[in-house]
């Protein structure tokens, strides 16, 4: 049996008369991981405030818990945990009262607080760190407070609003670590990105956003199966030589794309594809070999790529 | 839990966070009032009386009263203005906040219950050492402290409503500069509305801190005629201030609701 934790149908949010989530459903279920992938003002965070019920609806239908976030939002708040797309921790406070005063929010005893703080502050790494000031953290180590400050009220869902945007691969990869034993203790996340690989990673379903509504939905592999051959060629030229390429393309991939700085070709056979291209004497200065990503499923699916 | 819980429980952490931050609030809450009842009220009243001078009372008492109600007046203007501010723009902590069990309302009403005991706690500060410079006795001391409070809370939620309607912080040094210094000064503070001209006294009637000068002279300055208090009625003061405490928490409300859920 799987149970529903949200279910949205034709949800909507707009700004005066700018649609920004465009009638959009989705059913997220208990235990998953879910995405949210999108570009910039795809409508990823207006999604997710309307799902924290910080922002009203205004159109369309839409449970968590199978509560009405207009007339029910505070204990649907009393359940989640959020941590959104620009930190806000309190920078008066330091590293354990950010939590301390967030359990309190959540109506807990100070004896119940004192210990799950310990706890979060193993979890986040951060338990050196715990009587210090939050300015002078760095970027993962804020994130990882902000994760842990989202977990105090040990909710039935974390929602996360682009976890990693702005942190350089080792704090990535250690955020991704935490998050994938969430995962583990049987946590229902969602989680919105514009990094093909985070989705890749973290997700066990996803919608790919664009311009306020769903493009496509699925599992990472089913996407990437079912919009994109299985592997790339990424050819880059010398200086003017991208042009005259391009015209000899023809019936060389399953099909191919022409950006500017390069040209991707999607097959399911690169080794042939890249005999054809010496055969035409097509000769790139660089030739990349790589599997095909949601990125690649998004420029199907848009004609443009995730981040600009 | 209740709204009164939920709201002590954002109360709590302003609490936590003045911790750190009280030493810059101490020279405009506590230093400042008390210089000026040394300059005005010591000084120049040793010039313009000797004790129980033509008002009927001492012009140090005079001041004393009158910079009472004003310091509320500045402390709950300050409590409404720049938290307001950092709260929505630079400390966000009121964003993080509504993630959570608390609403807007218990932020505001939160704020206004801290605003409530920092208010009185300097207050209270003040009309002691009022009482020390031998201005006023102990008892009327402490019976103006609520109406000063009143004062106090009623420049807190309107400034409050007006601080959630400005997009970023530059005006709020210009209301102090336009609005809470002039009413400072002329709102009977350091001499009766009386002594201004016809024309402008009406303004001044309108105005709110005059009705908590008022307020608390007619509670602590018993003795005091036409002079130095208006015949207006005491309740009417209060429901000045009170319908102003009022309308400014509903529109705070309001305004906050609309600004950080939007
Ligand atoms: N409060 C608001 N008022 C007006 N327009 C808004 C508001 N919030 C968001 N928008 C607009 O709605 C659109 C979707 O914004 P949203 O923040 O949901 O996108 P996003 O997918 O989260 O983008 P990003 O990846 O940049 O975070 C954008 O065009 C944005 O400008
Ligand atoms: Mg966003």
């Amino acid at each position: 049996m799987s149970e529903n934790l949200v279910e949205a149908r034709g949800l909507t949010k707009k700004f005066d008369d700018f649609v920004a989530v465009d009638a959009i459903d989705f059913d997220i279920k208990k235990g998953e991981a879910f995405g949210f992938l999108g570009p910039n003002g795809a409508g990823k965070t207006s999604t997710m405030k309307m799902i924290t019920t910080v922002s009203p609806i205004t159109d369309g239908k839409m449970t968590v818990f199978g509560l009405d976030p207009n007339t029910q939002g505070r204990a649907i708040r009393s359940r989640l945990g959020v941590v959104p797309q620009e930190d806000n921790l309190d920078l008066e406070l330091t590293v354990a009262e950010n939590l301390f005063i967030y359990g309190r929010y959540h109506d807990m005893k100070k004896s119940e607080i004192n210990p799950r703080i310990d706890d979060l502050l193993d979890f986040a790494q951060l338990s050196e760190r715990r009587d210090s000031r939050v300015e002078p953290l760095s970027g993962g180590m804020k994130r990882r407070l902000t994760i842990a400050r989202a977990l105090i009220n040990d909710p039935d869902l974390i929602i996360l609003d682009e976890p990693t945007t702005g942190l350089d691969p080792q704090a990535r990869h250690l955020l991704w670590d935490r998050l994938y034993r969430l995962k583990r203790d049987g946590a229902t996340l969602i989680i919105t990105t514009h990094y093909m690989d985070e989705a890749e990673q973290l997700c066990d379903r996803l919608v790919v956003m664009d311009e306020g509504r769903i493009v496509a939905e699925g599992s990472p592999r089913q996407l990437i199966d079912e919009y994109a051959p299985r592997e790339v060629i990424e050819l880059r030229f010398q200086e003017g030589e991208k042009d005259g390429a391009a015209l000899k393309l023809e019936g060389i991939a399953n099909r191919s794309e022409i950006l500017a700085d390069r040209i991707l070709l999607y097959t399911d056979d690169a080794d042939t594809t890249q005999e054809r291209l010496h055969n035409r004497g097509i000769h790139p200065e660089q030739v990349l070999v790589r599997r095909s990503t949601l990125e690649d499923v998004f420029l199907k699916l848009t004609g443009r790529r995730l981040i600009d | 839990m209740t709204t009164l819980a939920r709201s002590l429980r954002f109360a709590e952490s302003e609490v936590i966070a003045y911790r750190r931050t009280w030493r810059g609030t101490v020279i405009t809450s506590f230093v400042n009032p008390v210089l000026f009842l040394a300059a005005m009220g010591a000084g120049l009243g040793s010039l313009v009386d000797d004790g129980a001078g033509e008002l009927g009372i001492s012009y140090l008492a005079f001041v004393a009263t009158g910079l009472l109600a004003a310091s509320a007046m500045q402390n709950g203007a300050g409590d409404g203005s720049f938290p307001v501010m950092a709260g929505i723009l630079w400390r966000k902590n009121f964003h993080g906040t509504i993630t959570t069990p608390i609403g807007p309302a218990e932020i505001i009403y939160g704020r206004l219950i801290w605003g409530l005991a920092r208010l009185t706690f300097v207050l209270v500060v003040f009309a002691v050492i009022a009482v020390a410079f031998g201005a006023i006795d102990l008892g009327p001391a402490l019976l103006a402290i609520p109406p000063a409070v009143l004062t106090g809370l009623a420049f807190t939620t309107c400034i409050t409503a007006w601080t959630l309607t400005q997009e970023d912080g530059r005006s709020l040094s210009t209301l102090f500069r336009f609005l809470i210094v002039p009413l400072f000064l002329f709102s009977g503070t350091f001499f009766p509305i009386s002594q201004l001209p016809d024309y402008i006294e009406p303004i001044a009637y309108a105005t709110p801190l005059f009705h908590g000068v008022e307020l608390v002279r007619k509670i602590t300055l018993p003795g005091a005629d036409g002079s130095i208090v208006t015949g207006i009625p005491l309740w009417a003061h209060l429901v000045y201030l009170v319908a102003m405490l009022l309308i400014g928490l509903y529109l705070s409300i309001r305004l906050l609701d609309r600004r950080i859920r939007p």
